[in-house]
This record gives C-alpha cells, sequence and structure tokens, in this order.
C-alpha cells in the first residue's frame, strides 16, 4: 500500500466525517491534480528567475483561521515610498496545495501612491500562501503565511 | 382595611407566580432562546467576513440589488408596466415591506413570501410570466425590494390571520426528519453556542435574505437555505414554493421578531 | 446581466492617495469541478482587469481561477487631475466588460 499523503487523507477523511455528519455525497471530487511544492518552486522561478529573494518588506493579511474556502479576504502591502525612483512593479501570490500555484498578479507603478492590493482569493485546503514584490531596482522581497481552511459543515447538492 | 390588604397582596402573589409559571412552563417546553440571548447570524462570523457584509462597495449581494433596481424600473409583460409605474420610488414604497413578510394573500387564503410576492404581482398587474425561483432576476428584485427594509425590525407574524400558519411553522421546526433524524431545533434551538465540523452553528434568524453566501459563491434565497438544510439530514426536500417552506420561513420570521433587517447579508 | 459596483471617491486633493474599489459579477468558474456525470466543468474566469485614469493605465491585475467569484478589486492611486477612470475586464469566452467614473481634483 503506498504511503497516502497524511494531508489528502485528512481531507478525504474529514469530506467522510462532514458526509457522515449532514448524510450527503459531496459532488465535488477529490482534487483531480493536486498542486505540488515543485510547481509552486517553478511558478516561482518564472517570475523571480535566478534572482535572489529576500524576506521582508512584503506584508500578508489573510484571517488565520478561515471561514470558507472559497472567499478569504486577502490583502497584500510592500513597504515602498513608491516615487519615481523607488517604487513596487509587480505583486505576485502564489499558494502551495490549489490545483494551479499562481492566485494573482498585480502590476503598480509610482502613481500608485500605495503598494497594497485587496482581493479574494480561493482556497482549496490549509496551506502556505506567498507573496512576491518585485521592485524598480530589479530585487525581489517575499513572505510567507500559513492559513487554516474550515470546510463547510454541509455540502450542498448542486440544486 | 388591614385585612383587606393583606388579600390583595396575597391575591397578587398568586397571580404574579402563576404567570412566571405559565411562562416558565411555555419556555421550557420549547427550549426556546431566550429573547435577550438572541444574536443575528452576523454575529457569529470572522472579523474578515463581517468587513465584506459592512462596505456597500465590497457586497456581492449589491450586485444583485443593482440589478434590481434597474429591473424595477424596466416595464414589463403584456401590460408594458415597470414596477416603479405603480410603486414609484422604491425607497419609500418599499420600506418596511421585507420586514413583515411572509404576509397573507387574501386571494390564496394563505402566506406567501417575497418572491411569491412579486410573482404575484408580475401574473396580476403586469401580466407577466412568473420569474423562476433562484433565477437571477428574481433574486436581483427581491434583494433590491428587501434592501429597502435594511434596519427596520422584522414584524412579520403579528397577523391574527397568520396564526394557524406560524403554528405549522413552528411545528416543522420541531419536528425530527431525514435519515439523521433532526429537528431544526436541534441544532439551532439547542446547540446554537457551539459548532458543526469547524463551522459555527447559528441560530438560524433569516434577517438578511436573499443573502450572499460564500459557500454558493452567490446570492441566494431563505428556501434554497432551507433546502440545503433539509437535504443536509438526508431528508427529502420540499419543492421551491411549496407551502411547507413558507410557513417554515414565517415561523423562522416570527421567531427573529424585533432584529433589524440586514439583506444583503453575507454569510460563510 | 453582468454589472460592476465601482467605489472611486468623487472630490479629492491633488496629490492625496486615494482607493479605488471594484466589484464585477462573474461566476469565475475555476475549470476543475466536475458534474454529477464526472464531465469536467470548463474554465470560466475573468483573466485580467486594468484601470486607466484620463488615458494611462495606473494599474492592472492578472486573475487565476484562485480569485474567488464576483472578483473583488482595490488598490490605491495619486489623485492627479480631474477627469475620468476607465476600467475594463477581460476574460474567457471573450468576457469584456467596461465602467467608468469621475473625480474631482482640486
Amino acid at each position: 500500500m503506498h504511503d497516502v499523503n497524511p494531508t489528502s487523507r485528512r481531507r478525504f477523511l474529514s469530506l467522510a466525517g462532514s458526509a457522515a455528519l449532514c448524510g450527503t455525497v459531496p459532488v465535488v471530487t477529490l482534487r483531480p491534480a493536486e498542486a505540488t511544492p515543485a510547481m509552486l518552486a517553478a511558478a516561482i522561478r518564472n517570475v523571480v528567475g535566478e534572482a535572489d529573494l529576500h524576506t521582508g518588506k512584503v506584508k500578508l493579511d489573510v484571517p488565520p483561521l478561515v471561514e470558507n474556502g472559497n472567499t478569504v479576504p486577502m490583502t497584500v502591502s510592500v513597504t515602498s515610498p513608491m516615487t519615481a525612483g523607488d517604487y513596487v512593479k509587480s505583486i505576485h501570490v502564489f499558494n502551495e496545495k490549489n490545483p494551479q500555484p499562481n492566485i494573482g498578479n498585480f502590476y503598480l507603478g509610482p502613481q500608485s501612491g500605495r503598494a497594497q492590493v485587496s482581493t479574494r482569493i480561493r482556497l482549496a485546503d490549509s496551506q502556505k500562501i506567498v507573496a512576491i514584490a518585485q521592485l524598480s531596482d530589479g530585487s525581489f522581497w517575499s513572505t510567507t503565511v500559513d492559513v487554516v481552511v474550515t470546510l463547510a459543515a454541509c455540502t450542498e447538492e448542486v440544486l | 382595611m388591614i385585612a383587606f390588604r393583606a388579600i390583595a397582596v396575597r391575591a397578587l402573589v398568586l397571580i404574579s407566580v402563576l404567570a412566571a409559571f405559565a411562562t416558565t412552563a411555555l419556555s421550557v417546553y420549547a427550549n426556546d432562546i431566550p429573547p435577550g440571548e438572541r444574536r443575528s447570524g452576523y454575529g457569529f462570523m470572522a472579523p474578515d467576513t463581517k468587513a465584506i457584509q459592512d462596505d456597500d462597495t465590497a457586497n456581492p449581494g449589491m450586485l444583485w440589488v443593482l440589478d434590481g433596481e434597474t429591473l424595477w424600473n424596466k416595464k414589463q409583460g403584456a401590460s408594458d408596466k415597470a414596477c416603479a409605474d405603480c410603486h414609484d420610488d422604491a425607497h419609500t414604497s418599499m420600506k418596511g415591506v421585507a420586514a413583515r413578510y411572509p404576509a397573507f394573500d387574501k386571494e390564496l387564503g394563505r402566506p406567501v413570501d417575497l418572491e411569491q410576492r412579486i410573482n404575484l404581482e408580475r401574473a396580476r398587474h403586469q401580466r407577466a410570466e412568473p420569474l423562476a425561483f433562484e433565477s437571477r432576476d428574481l433574486l436581483a428584485l427581491t434583494a433590491f425590494v428587501a434592501e429597502q427594509s435594511r434596519g427596520v425590525a422584522i414584524s412579520a407574524g403579528e397577523d391574527s390571520q397568520l396564526e394557524p400558519f406560524v403554528a405549522k411553522g413552528r411545528t416543522l421546526f420541531m419536528q425530527r426528519q431525514g435519515q439523521l433524524n433532526l429537528a431544526c431545533a436541534n441544532c439551532h434551538d439547542d446547540n446554537w453556542d457551539k459548532r458543526l465540523a469547524g463551522s459555527a452553528i447559528t441560530q438560524a434568524h433569516p434577517t438578511g435574505y436573499p443573502m450572499y453566501r460564500l459557500e454558493w459563491q452567490s446570492l441566494g434565497s431563505l428556501q434554497r437555505r432551507l433546502r440545503g438544510c433539509i437535504f443536509g439530514v438526508r431528508a427529502q426536500p420540499y419543492e421551491f414554493g411549496a407551502p411547507e417552506l413558507v410557513e417554515l420561513e414565517l415561523y423562522l420570521m416570527s421567531r427573529a421578531k424585533g432584529m433589524p433587517i440586514e439583506t444583503p447579508a453575507v454569510r460563510p | 446581466m453582468p454589472s460592476a459596483l465601482i467605489n472611486v471617491p468623487a472630490k479629492a486633493k491633488r496629490g492625496d492617495v486615494i482607493e479605488i474599489k471594484a466589484l464585477m459579477s462573474h461566476i469565475m468558474e475555476t475549470g476543475y469541478r466536475r458534474t454529477a456525470a464526472g464531465d469536467v466543468v470548463p474554465r470560466d474566469i475573468i483573466t485580467s482587469f486594468a484601470c486607466r485614469y484620463n488615458g494611462s493605465e495606473i494599474f492592472r491585475a492578472e486573475f487565476f481561477p484562485a480569485i474567488a467569484a464576483n472578483p473583488f478589486i482595490s488598490f490605491f492611486t495619486v489623485a492627479k487631475e480631474s477627469g475620468k477612470f476607465e476600467f475594463e475586464w477581460i476574460g474567457d469566452k471573450g468576457f469584456s466588460e467596461t465602467a467608468s467614473a469621475s473625480i474631482t481634483v482640486e
């Protein structure tokens, strides 16, 4: 018996558990294509290339315990004077366990005034989120947060 | 003189004891949530989710409210009339309406909810086809009308003609059903301070319908929510528009009497 | 009936950093869900969002399926001059929507 990834087993059990609680068979199938750490690394490399990835300057605001993984409010901000000579060019957000590693890319400039973007994202499971900012001087800065996602108690039949 | 006062005092004590017993007996029988402990589902949410509901420019439910406003002014049906042609500015004419629905319809002789009222108006006055339950147009119109009552205290069920239907709704709320053999009351009256598989169990006050449910990623009606819950206990859900659903809606609204409307609410 | 909710301050002082919020109605179908029969529900998402301020682009975003339905975005810009903000959403299946809002900068 091959070693089943404990996270996906936990997810299966929790799905089965909630199904037992609510007596429904979830319509959604288990993630057919699970993102791997390699996919995340490749996606990051796509943006950063071979450059150094510094930690700092970037702040990711996500609720540590998410009420519903379908809609998670997220704010990413970067400390920067946002002047013509020193500004944030872009912010890239990645995730660890969704079927796909990318969440969104945001392009700013000195006219932005403040390097802060808010949106709402989907998270398939408890996982890490990575935000990487590219500054006008070409340097890359990143931060990582851990988010816990609970599943809805009763998944609904698609009515 | 003194003897008379003593009898009066004794009578007063007896009456108050009887009254206390009657109220206690009722509440013990019902396991109802004491009025002082009633809380909207809003209070059970995390701050980030509350923030989505609080900001009208970020609340996805407002997209339907805006659509509803367009539909309100659009001419419909064989009569080629818009809602606005009879009801004018909804901000004035519809204020307080959602707070007293479901309401009694004389012609049908039973209560109807807001979605059904809109379809009745379409049929009777606009001579237009009814909008399908959970269709975008019906949700938009209902959300627009209900939003006009935001902040208004719920008063549904006060009409004496509704008494037998409120009672029916209460029976439905209390009866065990489905393969899991659970009644609504088992969770929402008896266990609302606990969690079910990570999600908070609320008291089930329908203060913000139609509401944007994160689980649906869409706006939806109270009937959709009820059908989902009934399905969840492995019972056969009533069809949209069934009298049982309206009676349940009516009971739930009367149980939430006095709480303010929050439409369009956001819930997990 | 696609609809957008835009929030731009009606008035601002020159040099103020203002927040712009945009909410667009869209299902953002991920392309990972399956029907009861087992068929994949095809992807249908908004892929890009752009904002122009009096003609020049001040903000752009690329969305992936991990962006929630009815995508909401908030960003900042420096209020330079009175004029118009134009918003554009492009997505799968030829999705293309625009909206605009005016601002008075004194």
